[in-house]
Order: C-alpha cells, then sequence, then structure tokens
C-alpha cells in the first residue's frame, strides 16, 4: 500500500511540470488543420513532450481583441491571414518576434535567406503558407473563361458566377478584368473614381453573380451547377479534383494571392515555448507538408523538396500572373469598403 | 390561524407579519439563484456592450493633452506647432506602448486611409529622440505624410476624441455630423434599408407562419388525442433537430440540381433549374419552417381549452360556421395567436445563420451587417448602436402591439 502511495506521489510530481506544459495554439481546421496537426504539431510534441491543444476559429482578429481586452489570454501561438496580421500587430494584440533565432533551412541557407521576403515581412509573424484566391470552372460545360477579363465577359460565357460576398478580391478582379494593370490596382482602388470605376465592372455582371458566405460553398456550388464558374481558395477546389475527382479546372490568371503566418498572442504566459513551436513548425520539412493541401511553403529551401507535378498545383508557382494581397490597403478601407460594398449590394 | 375577531391581537399580528416576510424571504431565496445567473450572463454583458454604442474612451485615453490643446483650435487652418508637437511626442508614446493601431482604426472610422497613415508615421517616429521632437517635430510629422497637413484630418483627430458621443447612432440611421456642426445623409446609405428590410421580412415570415401554423394547430386541438399526438412529434421533430441541420437540408432540397428542382425538371413543370437558393425566397421558406413550432405550440395550447359547445352554441342559433369561427373562435384562439405572431416575429428579426447561409444578397438582415462589424470591421461601438436600435425597434412594436392587441391576453397554454 505504501509502496503504491509513493509511486503515486511520485508519478503526481514528475507528471505536474508537463502538465503545466500546454500549449494552446489555434488554426483554421479542416484539411488545412489536418496537414498543420500532422507536420507540425504531432511532430513537434513528440520531440517535446509538450502537449499542444489546438483549436479552430475563423479567422479575423475579433476573438483575439475579446481575450486582450478581457486580460484573459487563452492562446498562446496562432495562425493567422497576413491581411488581419497588420492590424493585430498594430493594435498591440501580437507579440514582436525576434526572427534572427529562426533555424537555417534543411541545405544550410540562412534563415533570412531560406524564407520568401514576404514570410518575414511583418515583425509579429513568420510566415507558414502561401495561399492564393483563384477561379475555377466546371470542364463539364465546355471550355470556360481563362482570363480575368474573360471571367466578367458574359456575353462569350455565360452562367453564373460565385463569388464570396465581401468586397476584398472582388473589387481587384473587377479593375484588373477594366485593365488596370496589377502593379497599380491598389492605387487606382484608393481614390472615389477607382472605386466606382470596380462598381460599375461589377455591374456588368451583378445579375449573373450568386454570392455566398463561406469558402466551403464555394465547391458545392461548382458541383451542383449553382454556377458555371466560382471564386475560391486554391486548396478547396484541389482537394475536389485529388480527393473525388472533380471535373473542375483553375485558372490562375490574376489569382489573389496572401500568406498565413504564425504569430503570438502579446501577454501569453508561455513565451518561450511558443516561440520554440514557431521555430519547429517552420523548418524546411514541416512546412514542405503543406503540399497536402495544395498551400505553397515559405521556405525556399521546403519549396525544392516538392515535385515539379505537385509544385504546378500551388500558388508559387504561378507568384508571376498573380496580385499580392495587400493588408496595409485593407486595413485602411475595409470599413469603408465594406460599407459601401453592402450598399452595392442592396441598389 | 384564523383570526375569530376583526381586531388582532398585537402578538398575533407580529407573528403574522414576520410569517410573510419568512416566506417572502424563502420565496426570494429560491430565485436567487436564477436572478445571479440572469444579471451576470445577460444583464451584465448586454448593458456594457450597449452601453458601448455611446461610450468610447480609446481616444480621449491615447491622446489626452492633444485633444486638450486642439478644443482652442479654430478647425479651420492647420493646429499651431504646440500641437503638432505634442502630437508627434503621443505618437512616439504610442509606437512605443503599440497602441498607434487602436488610434489608426478610430482615425480611419471617420477618414479612410488614415489607418496607414498613422500607422506608418508612428513607426517613422519611433525610433526618435525626443529632443529631435520638440525641434523638429513639426517638419517630421508634416514630411511623414501629405495628410497632416491637411485640416480635415486634424478634424478627424479632434472629433473622435469625445468620450460620449452620439455619432455611432447618427452612422447607425445613416447620417453624420457636419463640418458646421449640422447633421446631414451620409453618403453611404445602408442601415435604414436594412432596418426596413429586415421588418419586412420578419413580417411576412409571421404572416407565413400563421396561415400554416393556424389550420394545423386547429386540426391538431379537434382531432383524436392519438392522431394529434402522432401530428405533435412532426411538429416537435424538426424543433429537436440541429438548427444547422435543417438549413443545410434546405441547401440540399433547394440548390440548382437539387431535389425541388430535379422534381421539376423531370413532371415537366420547367425545362430550366428555377434559382432558388440564395434568394429571398430561400431565406423566407427555411426561417418559416424553422419557426412554425413556435407558432403552433402556444396556438395548439390555447385550442385546447376552448370549449367545442361554444361553436356548436353559435351555429345552433343560427350563425353559419365561418361566422361562429370568426365571432367566438377567432376571438378565444387570439391568447395563442399573439404569443406565437410575437415570439415568431422577435426571433426573425434578430436571425443570424439561417440568412447568412441561404440569403445569398437580397435575403440579408440586419443581424449579418452587425456581424460584420463585430467579426471584421472590428467596429464594436457601431455594432452596439445597431445593436440596441433593434432592440429599441422591437420594445416600440411591443409597445405597440400592447397598446392594439393587449398583451395581457397573451397565453402559451
Amino acid at each position: 500500500m505504501n509502496k503504491h502511495l509513493t509511486l503515486l506521489v511520485t508519478l503526481a510530481l514528475t507528471a505536474s511540470p508537463l502538465m503545466a506544459q500546454d500549449l494552446t495554439v489555434t488554426s483554421f481546421g479542416g484539411a488545412y488543420g489536418a496537414a498543420q496537426r500532422e507536420h507540425m504539431i504531432d511532430p513537434f510534441m513528440a520531440e517535446t513532450g509538450v502537449n499542444v491543444l489546438f483549436e479552430d476559429y475563423g479567422g479575423g482578429i475579433a476573438e483575439m481583441k475579446a481575450q486582450f481586452e478581457a486580460g484573459n489570454i487563452l492562446w498562446d501561438v496562432v495562425d493567422i491571414e497576413v491581411i488581419d496580421l497588420e492590424r493585430a500587430c498594430a493594435e498591440g494584440y501580437l507579440e514582436i518576434l525576434n526572427h534572427s533565432v529562426l533555424p537555417a533551412g534543411d541545405d544550410g541557407v540562412a534563415a533570412a535567406d531560406d524564407f520568401i521576403p514576404a514570410a518575414l515581412a511583418n515583425e509579429c509573424g513568420v510566415g507558414n503558407i502561401v495561399w492564393s484566391v483563384v477561379f475555377a470552372t466546371n470542364t463539364d460545360n465546355g471550355p470556360g473563361p481563362t482570363t480575368m477579363a474573360e471571367f466578367f465577359d458574359v456575353e462569350a460565357f455565360p452562367g453564373n458566377r460565385g463569388l464570396r460576398k465581401r468586397p476584398q478580391v472582388n473589387m481587384e478582379w473587377a479593375l484588373i478584368a477594366d485593365g488596370v494593370a496589377h502593379e497599380d490596382i491598389y492605387e487606382v482602388l484608393a481614390t472615389d473614381e477607382g472605386q466606382a470605376r470596380a462598381f460599375a465592372k461589377l455591374d456588368t455582371i451583378k445579375e449573373d453573380i450568386v454570392w455566398y458566405d463561406s469558402w466551403s460553398q464555394a465547391p458545392v456550388l461548382l458541383n451542383d451547377g449553382g454556377a458555371a464558374m466560382v471564386q475560391s481558395a486554391n486548396g478547396r477546389i484541389f482537394a475536389v479534383i485529388e480527393e473525388d475527382g472533380a471535373p473542375f479546372e483553375i485558372v490562375w490568371d490574376s489569382h489573389v494571392y496572401d500568406l498565413d503566418v504564425w504569430a503570438i498572442m502579446r501577454g501569453t504566459e508561455n513565451l518561450d515555448l511558443s516561440m520554440q513551436f514557431i521555430e519547429s513548425a517552420t523548418r524546411t520539412v514541416p512546412l514542405s507538408g503543406m503540399q497536402d493541401v495544395a498551400y505553397g511553403p515559405t521556405r525556399r529551401s521546403a519549396q525544392a523538396l516538392l515535385s515539379d507535378e505537385v509544385k504546378e498545383n500551388l500558388p508559387t508557382a504561378h507568384l508571376d500572373v498573380g496580385l499580392k494581397a495587400d493588408g496595409i490597403f485593407w486595413a485602411d478601407f475595409g470599413e469603408s469598403l465594406g460599407e459601401k460594398f453592402n450598399e452595392w449590394l442592396l441598389q | 390561524m384564523i383570526p375569530t375577531s376583526h381586531t388582532l391581537d398585537p402578538d398575533d399580528a407580529r407573528n403574522a407579519a414576520r410569517e410573510v416576510r419568512k416566506r417572502r424571504l424563502q420565496a426570494f431565496l429560491f430565485v436567487v439563484p436564477l436572478l445571479v445567473f440572469i444579471i451576470f450572463a445577460f444583464v451584465a454583458p448586454i448593458t456594457t456592450m450597449l452601453y458601448r454604442s455611446v461610450h468610447n474612451p480609446t481616444v480621449a485615453n491615447l491622446l489626452p493633452e492633444t485633444l486638450i490643446a486642439l478644443e482652442d483650435w479654430s478647425g479651420e487652418d492647420l493646429p499651431d506647432d504646440t500641437i503638432l508637437i505634442q502630437f508627434a511626442t503621443d505618437l512616439k508614446r504610442m509606437a512605443n506602448e503599440r497602441t498607434s493601431g487602436q488610434l489608426a482604426d478610430e482615425i480611419n472610422r471617420a477618414l479612410p486611409g488614415m489607418s496607414s497613415v498613422v500607422k506608418s508615421t508612428a513607426r517613422n517616429l519611433r525610433r526618435v529622440e525626443d529632443s529631435a521632437i520638440a525641434t523638429n517635430g513639426v517638419a517630421l510629422l508634416l514630411d511623414a505624410n501629405d495628410r497632416w497637413s491637411d485640416p480635415t484630418t486634424w478634424r478627424a483627430v479632434r472629433d473622435a476624441g469625445p468620450i460620449y458621443s452620439s455619432s455611432y447612432y447618427l452612422t447607425a440611421v445613416d447620417m453624420e455630423r457636419t463640418v458646421s456642426g449640422g447633421i446631414a445623409p451620409r453618403d453611404t446609405q445602408i442601415y435604414k434599408q436594412l432596418y426596413t428590410k429586415t421588418l419586412k421580412m420578419a413580417l411576412i415570415i409571421t404572416i407565413l407562419t400563421v396561415l400554416l401554423g393556424y389550420p394545423l394547430a386547429f386540426f391538431m386541438a379537434h382531432a383524436a388525442s392519438g392522431l394529434a399526438n402522432f401530428l405533435m412529434v412532426f411538429v416537435l421533430l424538426p424543433f429537436w433537430t440541429s438548427l444547422l441541420v435543417r438549413t443545410t437540408a434546405w441547401i440540399a432540397l433547394l440548390q440548382t440540381n437539387g431535389v425541388v428542382n430535379s422534381t421539376l425538371l423531370a413532371l415537366g413543370i420547367t425545362d430550366q433549374p428555377i434559382e432558388m437558393l440564395y434568394t429571398q425566397f430561400a431565406t423566407i421558406i427555411a426561417m418559416t419552417h424553422i419557426l412554425l413550432p413556435f407558432m403552433v405550440l402556444p396556438l395548439y395550447a390555447v385550442m385546447r381549452g376552448i370549449d367545442n359547445s361554444f361553436m356548436r352554441a353559435a351555429i345552433s342559433m343560427g350563425s353559419r360556421p365561418i361566422g361562429a369561427w370568426y365571432r367566438i373562435y377567432l376571438p378565444m384562439s387570439l391568447p395563442g395567436l399573439s404569443a406565437g405572431a410575437l415570439l415568431v416575429f422577435i426571433i426573425s428579426v434578430g436571425y443570424y445563420i439561417t440568412p447568412a447561409l441561404v440569403g445569398g444578397v437580397d435575403g440579408q438582415m440586419i443581424s449579418n451587417i452587425i456581424a460584420f462589424h463585430m467579426q471584421q470591421s472590428n467596429n464594436w461601438e457601431l455594432a452596439a448602436a445597431l445593436g440596441s436600435l433593434l432592440l429599441i425597434l422591437i420594445l416600440v412594436l411591443y409597445w405597440l402591439f400592447d397598446k392594439f392587441v393587449g398583451t395581457s391576453n397573451i397565453k402559451l397554454g
């Protein structure tokens, strides 16, 4: 009896520091979350013995703001879209990270040169994936549009267009279709005339737009015939082509790409452990695992590990025809364009 | 104890009074847990949220000295150098405390595009010595961005200052304060339209649930109890099913190649699939289905209590069935109808998830834009103002209802 008690006490004593080593990591769930669990979370847990609580959220900074205002920080590490990162960092919800501690790539190249520049552009985050908003067509309907101008041409390519109901990406696409060069998009969109021009272009297809709210609806719309072409996150379309053999085709012309980064909640009690996790999760091999969901790794050394066939499906192979989403622009105009966009929808 | 005479013995009176107090205390103790729960889980959070719609101390806390200095500024030209230097000093402090983003957000609401100007200027000033700001602050500020030379920018800074402000309510009714202090319509007109539309849709849904629910409840109330119970299961079954499952089921039914369209095509009624999903029609039909039990249950409960002999008596005295129903049965079932209609209307005014999932564009309601300001634009103050207006609107409608129909006769069973 006494022996058992000693054993229990010893167990309890040795286990308690481990129990305290809980790390809460928050990301977007779904297939993406599953890939992160397999390539980043599980290896980290096996390596360090730390217990990681892997949670989901829907993006945006509202939940961080709420935790911060309540003075009750529940998350340690969070996966955040760059479009939100700018605000979250400037409003002081995230820790400033020391990028110099990031390990070199597996090929020995220093982190600063191994990461693509955008991955370390913000002091609060370390790039995790490059993902992209593309449009996709259903090849069962015959040849579909292959450029953004054709996507807006309802005469030549009739049928519904499925678009996500928000100004982001749609405003950019409208200007591109109207002939504005990629490098001028955000400059034009910052003016009243530019915004009017974008809405005027969207007017030309308004009757043919089916609006949806969540990325998950995009492949469904394309599949059930609700739309002949849809806007979608590239990974969602890739997944249904790969898994279900859906007759969909991704069009990379004028895709709008962006990064997701790992960031640390300001005020977390597990600061060192959180940074340790980010260092581990953004090494070459874990990053290359993001190919499972067709998102491009942010290290060159990780891209080198991919086969040519896989590379073709990743946004990183098409950056030359793409537009980088401008987080600073959307921090400036997200709310006012959001209101104008809703007003336009009601007209 | 029962008093035998009209005058009470003083001792008995005291005892009786004590007894009453004790019972009241006991009764109160029974409801204390509920009261505490309601205060902490319902009243307190909602009050703090609604308080935000008029109370926003962010800028006042960030820029106390600049705001005091701006009080004497005419608002016409660029403010004095001392004000600009004070602001540059504040901005540097904010950059180091990492709060410049909060100021950027507030000013950006009045002047879209200012967010990046505030943040980048703050970044520039972060590493400048205090002495350099004191001597050269004006140039540092004006060179950082052209917009600091524009009095409009400074008016926006000044106007964001007050801790208590009605500006969010003005925005919520599509108005804004002008430079001269008057009130004028905003360029973007959206919220009034959305309120009108929300009320209209809630009304349509309420009428539809009455049209569908009243005959059903009537039939159930007068059917044999076995059949009535059987039908009741069908009313309650959707009630027990998850809201998301029911909404998703409607997506499966209404989508372009969905069940409804395939049936219509197979029967040759149409030769083109009809667009039903992501329309106002889809929102109305899905919400009518989801809210139907709220209409049927109170109606059924009230109708069960109506004695059939009243109708028979009216008919035997020469009334026609329709007349008897209108003059006897309808008034007696009105308490259930009122309760059901109020429940359905109030629930549908604030509905969020179903319009978001099946509504597309023309099925959007005010709750969707409130969610936008909570989750995406992070303008919690405006969201609170929109929410408060919605609450006031419902209270006004309730008051009107009470005045014309009377709430005293509401009955849930």
